[in-house]
């Protein structure tokens, strides 16, 4: 909480700066918040990437950078944005990030990004993106947006990450290519690496970490 | 140029290859707007009409303008653009000319904007090289695949209000398992063809 005192006089740190909230926003996007845990949200891409730890890796680290810099945007943008065309403009600036994204991936990771397919241009629609642009970004300042934008990334990279670790350990035997389980006497349950794999990891994740924390369940549960 | 046959294109994009059960698209509006039949059924069957269309604008955009400007990288962007538009206009003529229709479906039509499985059909169009008439049967097939799969889980969500769930799996938790299940079921038709 200090720290606001201490850069109060700069201005941009006045008006920029995170007024003690950093760590504060940090951790609401990381635990408390986590966007795919708890708000259930950007879950596409959650379920298609995550067949194996490589690609759930980039994928984490796309939102991440994507997150953040639109947030920044979209932050530095909100005094001059008209509120009627406050959604288009925010696709836009998603959309140009994303498209930037996927060139560099397409320049110099062409394998990673036949891998990935349709699923980078579809951060463009990952519920994630727009819910943070729309609820933090477009009333807050811009150093504070780009750390939620940053926590957010991290919170749903990691989740990615381990379900991507259940699935490849149990689906391939493998963890980043390398074999952990030998096929000698493991049998690859092929099922993890399907499409109902994901559908179970994520529920089981789900219901694992309400049952850790029971506080935290959503309140429309029915 | 795909020489898949339109016929397994259209069964196949229901079916086998289904959007949402085998790509995951459009999980956030299918985990939100899945408790009753008569909501899913309705967004379904939006979305399906939504996608025919926009899949189709979306060839030839693509084929006729971005492609001899060689500006494909900006699809992205256009596609979207299209989408908003599309249904923005659709949502206008609706309320104009039918405004019963209007009342059934209206309040779904400005979820379909930020709907991934819209945006992703026209991705796969792309990505897979379908021809005019493929593409028409991919978006109809796709759309119709979308529409069965969530009026199945509104289906069953409904009959699991009586039966007692655990509490921490209550809600999504026990939504993704369901849809586990579903996608297992619909895994049976993958030797049939493929897309």
């Amino acid at each position: 909480m200090s720290n606001n005192s201490q850069n109060g006089k700069s201005g941009i740190f006045k008006d920029g700066g995170c007024n003690g909230k950093c760590l504060e926003t940090l951790g609401n996007g990381v635990v408390k918040t986590n966007p795919i845990v708890y708000q259930v949200l950007g879950i596409c891409s959650a379920l298609a990437v995550t067949g194996r730890v490589e690609t759930a890796l980039v994928m984490g680290g796309a939102l991440i950078f994507v997150l953040a810099m639109s947030n920044l945007m979209v932050s530095l943008l909100r005094s001059f944005m008209p509120r009627r065309i406050r959604m288009i403009t925010e696709v836009a600036i998603i959309a140009t990030f994303v498209i930037l994204f996927d060139q560099f991936l397409k320049a110099f990771y062409w394998d990673m990004s036949k891998q990935l397919g349709p699923y980078v241009a579809l951060i463009i629609t990952n519920c994630i993106v727009m819910g943070r642009t729309e609820a933090f970004a477009s009333q807050n300042p811009p150093f504070l947006s780009i750390i939620d934008g940053a926590a957010n990334g991290i919170g749903y990279a990691i989740i990615l990450a381990l379900i991507a670790v259940v699935r490849e350990l149990i689906g391939s035997g493998t963890i980043l290519g390398h074999v952990v389980l030998s096929t000698k006497w493991y049998q690859p349950n092929l099922l993890f690496i399907l499409a109902p794999g994901a559908f179970f990891t994520l529920g089981l994740l789900i219901w694992v970490i309400n049952a850790v924390n029971p506080s935290r369940q959503t309140e429309d549960e029915k | 140029m795909n020489p898949t046959p339109i016929l397994v294109i259209f069964i196949g994009s229901i079916f086998t290859n289904n959007i949402l059960l085998a790509s995951f698209l459009g999980m956030c509006s299918f985990l939100v707007c899945s408790n009753k039949i008569d909501t899913a059924v309705g967004l379904g069957s939006a979305v399906t009409f939504v996608m025919a269309f926009t899949t189709v604008i979306n060839y030839l955009i693509y084929h006729y303008l971005l492609v001899p400007l060689h500006i494909e990288f900006l699809s992205y962007i256009i596609f979207i653009a299209v989408i908003a538009a599309f249904v923005q206009f659709v949502e206008m003529f609706v309320e104009r000319f039918s405004p019963k229709l209007y009342y059934a479906l209206g309040i779904f039509l400005p979820l379909i904007t930020v709907n991934c499985a819209i945006l992703g059909a026209s991705l796969f169009m792309v990505i897979r090289k379908y021809n005019l008439i493929q593409s028409v049967f991919f978006g109809l097939g796709a759309g119709i695949g979308w529409a069965l799969a969530i009026s199945l889980l509104a289906g069953l969500r409904e009959k699991m209000g009586y039966s007692n769930v655990p509490a921490p799996l209550r809600g999504p938790g026990i939504a993704m398992l369901v849809t586990g299940v579903i996608a297992m079921a619909f895994m049976g038709f993958a030797g049939m063809l493929s897309l």
